[in-house]
C-alpha cells in the first residue's frame, strides 16, 4: 500500500489571502470572492514542492497538505 | 406486572406514533408499558446485531446504517456517551417535538438501550430552548423513571440550521459556541467530554426501542427489503390536513398526500427531503414511492423526513427565493464560500424571481452551486445549493415570464424558522 499527498482547505480558518492561487495556480484557482477552489487535490509528485511552498505561506495556515492511504497503489 | 411476552407487537400501522391520543398530553410511563411493554435488558452485541438485522438507518437525515455507527462508538474501548439530538433546526420539519413532547419515554428507551451498547454511563438530550412543551415532557419522563437506566441530563439548543449539526452540538456541549468545526476529529472519535459521542436523532432512538422488543423480523414486516420499517413524515404546504404522519416505507407519494387530507389544490411540485432537499415536479414524484431507490432516481433523499407541497397558485421562484434568502442568513459566518457564496446565490435568485435579473444571472448562480459545493467546514452550504439547483431545474422555466410581467401568485406560507399554527398539528393514521 502505498501513499498520496492531498489537498485541502480549512474553510473556517482561509482569510482569502489568495497566496496558494499565486505559488500553485496549476491545482489551485480562485472563486468570485478570492477563496481557494481546488479542483483536483491528489498532488502530483512534479509539483510536491510547489505544494508545499503554498503550504508554508499561507498566513492562516489553512492550507493543509494530508498523506492519505492509497490502497490501490496507483503512484 | 406486564411482561414483554403479554405485550402484543403492533401488526401494522402505527407503530412508533402507537398509542398517540388527540390530546397534547405526553404519554406516562405507566401508559407507555401498556402500549409497548418494559424495557428489555439487552446485552451490547444483542442489541448491535438487533439493530443490524432489522437494516435500520439513521432518521436525521444522513441516512447512515445504525448498527454500524453504533459498532464504530462501541469498538473505541473508552468510556463513551450518547447524545440525543432534538435540535429539529430543519424548519418543516415537526416529528422530533412530537416525540420529545408526547412520546418521550419511547425516545428515553432508545437511549437507554443505546448507552448500554456503546458503554456510555450517561446521555445527553438536547431539546430546543423554544420548546416548552418538550423540556416540560422530557422533565417528566426522566423523573418518572427515577434511577432506572443511566442518568439523562437536558441541555437546551438555540435556534438557527447549522446548530444542530454534530460538530456543531458537540463544540456547544464542551462550552464553546454552537458552529460547525472542522473534522476530524469526528464525534464518534472524540466528542462531548472528549468521549468517542453517539449522536442520534430522536425516531432513530425511538425505532431502536421498538427493534429491542420486538425484534427485527418484526420490523420487518413493514416497509421494503432495501428500506425496511416505518418513517415518521412531517407533511405541509398545500394539504388538508399538514402534520406528522407515520408511514410504511415503499409507499407511494400520492398515498402520503392522501394521508394528509389529500391537497387543497391541484400540486405543482413537491419539496422532498425539507430545506436541503430537492423539487419535484407534482407529476414525476407522485409515482415515487417512499424509498431510497425512487428518490434517488430523480436526485432526491428523504433527509428528515419533510415533504412540503407547493399548490398551482403559488409561485415556486418566488417560494425558492424566500427558502434560500433564509438558508443564506442562517449560515454559521465561519466560511467564506457559505457566507459570500450563498449571500450572493440567494441574491441573484431573488433578482430571478422578482423579474430584475441581468444576462447572464442564470449561469452566474448555477456556476456558484458548482463551486460552492464542498467547501464549507458543514454540508449546510451543500445543501442549499442542492436546493437552488432543483428549484431552478423545476421553476427555471418561468424565470422568463417572470421577466416580461408581473408574478400574480400567492405567497404559500412554506415555513422559516418558526412554521405558522396551523402547521404543528400532529396526527397519525391508523
Amino acid at each position: 500500500m502505498s501513499t498520496r499527498l492531498r489537498l485541502r482547505v480549512n474553510p473556517i480558518a482561509c482569510e482569502a489571502h489568495g497566496l496558494c492561487a499565486e505559488l500553485l495556480p496549476e491545482l489551485i484557482r480562485l472563486d468570485d470572492w478570492g477563496y481557494p477552489i481546488i479542483d483536483a487535490p491528489d498532488v502530483p509528485d512534479e509539483l510536491e514542492d510547489l505544494a508545499r511552498r503554498a503550504v508554508d505561506a499561507c498566513p492562516t495556515l489553512a492550507l493543509i497538505l494530508e498523506r492519505v492511504d492509497d490502497p490501490a497503489g496507483s503512484r | 406486572m406486564t411482561t414483554a411476552a403479554a405485550i402484543q407487537a403492533h401488526h401494522g400501522l402505527p407503530r412508533v406514533l402507537a398509542g398517540l391520543t388527540a390530546g397534547a398530553e405526553a404519554m406516562s410511563l405507566a401508559e407507555h408499558h401498556e402500549t409497548h411493554g418494559p424495557l428489555p435488558a439487552m446485552a451490547s452485541s444483542e442489541l448491535i446485531e438487533a439493530v443490524q438485522a432489522s437494516g435500520l438507518r439513521g432518521r436525521g437525515g444522513a441516512d447512515f446504517p445504525t448498527a454500524r455507527k453504533l459498532l464504530a462508538v462501541a469498538a473505541r474501548k473508552r468510556v463513551s456517551a450518547v447524545v440525543v439530538n432534538g435540535s429539529e433546526t430543519e424548519p418543516a420539519s415537526r416529528k422530533d417535538e412530537l416525540l420529545l413532547s408526547r412520546l418521550p419515554h419511547l425516545v428515553l428507551d432508545g437511549a437507554t438501550l443505546a448507552a448500554g451498547a456503546v458503554g456510555a454511563p450517561e446521555v445527553v438530550v438536547r431539546v430546543r430552548e423554544d420548546a416548552p412543551r418538550a423540556i416540560e415532557s422530557l422533565e417528566r419522563a426522566i423523573a418518572q423513571r427515577g434511577k432506572s437506566g443511566p442518568p439523562i441530563s437536558l441541555h437546551s439548543s438555540p435556534g438557527g440550521y447549522v446548530s444542530g449539526e454534530e460538530t456543531a452540538i458537540i463544540h456547544h456541549l464542551n462550552g464553546g459556541r454552537p458552529l460547525p468545526v472542522f473534522v476530524p476529529p469526528r464525534p464518534f472519535e472524540r466528542g462531548y467530554r472528549n468521549r468517542p459521542t453517539l449522536i442520534q436523532n430522536p425516531e432513530t432512538l425511538a425505532q431502536i426501542a421498538l427493534v429491542a422488543r420486538f425484534g427485527p423480523h418484526w420490523y420487518r414486516e413493514l416497509g421494503t427489503d432495501p428500506d425496511p420499517g416505518t418513517s415518521l413524515v412531517t407533511i405541509s404546504g398545500a394539504v388538508v390536513a399538514p402534520g406528522v404522519y407515520e408511514m410504511a416505507f415503499g409507499t407511494p407519494m400520492r398515498d402520503l398526500i392522501g394521508a394528509a387530507g389529500g391537497p387543497t389544490e391541484p400540486l405543482r411540485a413537491l419539496l422532498i427531503g425539507g430545506y436541503f432537499g430537492t423539487w419535484v415536479t407534482a407529476g414525476e414524484a407522485m409515482h415515487l414511492r417512499l424509498a431510497r431507490e425512487d428518490l434517488r432516481s430523480v436526485g432526491c433523499a428523504l433527509g428528515s423526513g419533510v415533504i412540503v407541497a407547493l399548490g398551482e397558485r403559488a409561485c415556486g421562484l418566488h417560494e425558492s427565493a424566500r427558502v434560500i434568502g433564509y438558508l443564506a442568513d442562517q449560515s454559521a459566518g465561519q466560511c467564506g464560500p457559505c457566507v459570500y457564496g450563498l449571500r450572493a446565490v440567494a441574491d441573484t435568485v431573488a433578482a430571478l424571481a422578482g423579474g430584475a435579473a441581468h444576462r447572464g444571472d442564470l449561469d452566474r448562480v448555477l456556476r456558484w452551486c458548482n463551486e460552492i459545493k464542498g467547501r464549507g467546514a458543514c454540508h449546510h452550504p451543500d445543501g442549499a445549493v442542492r436546493f437552488v439547483q432543483s428549484a431552478l431545474s423545476v421553476f427555471g422555466g418561468d424565470i422568463e415570464r417572470h421577466r416580461r410581467q408581473r408574478c400574480t401568485s400567492r405567497p404559500a406560507g412554506l415555513p422559516l424558522g418558526v412554521a405558522p399554527a396551523d402547521q404543528t398539528t400532529t396526527r397519525r393514521i391508523s
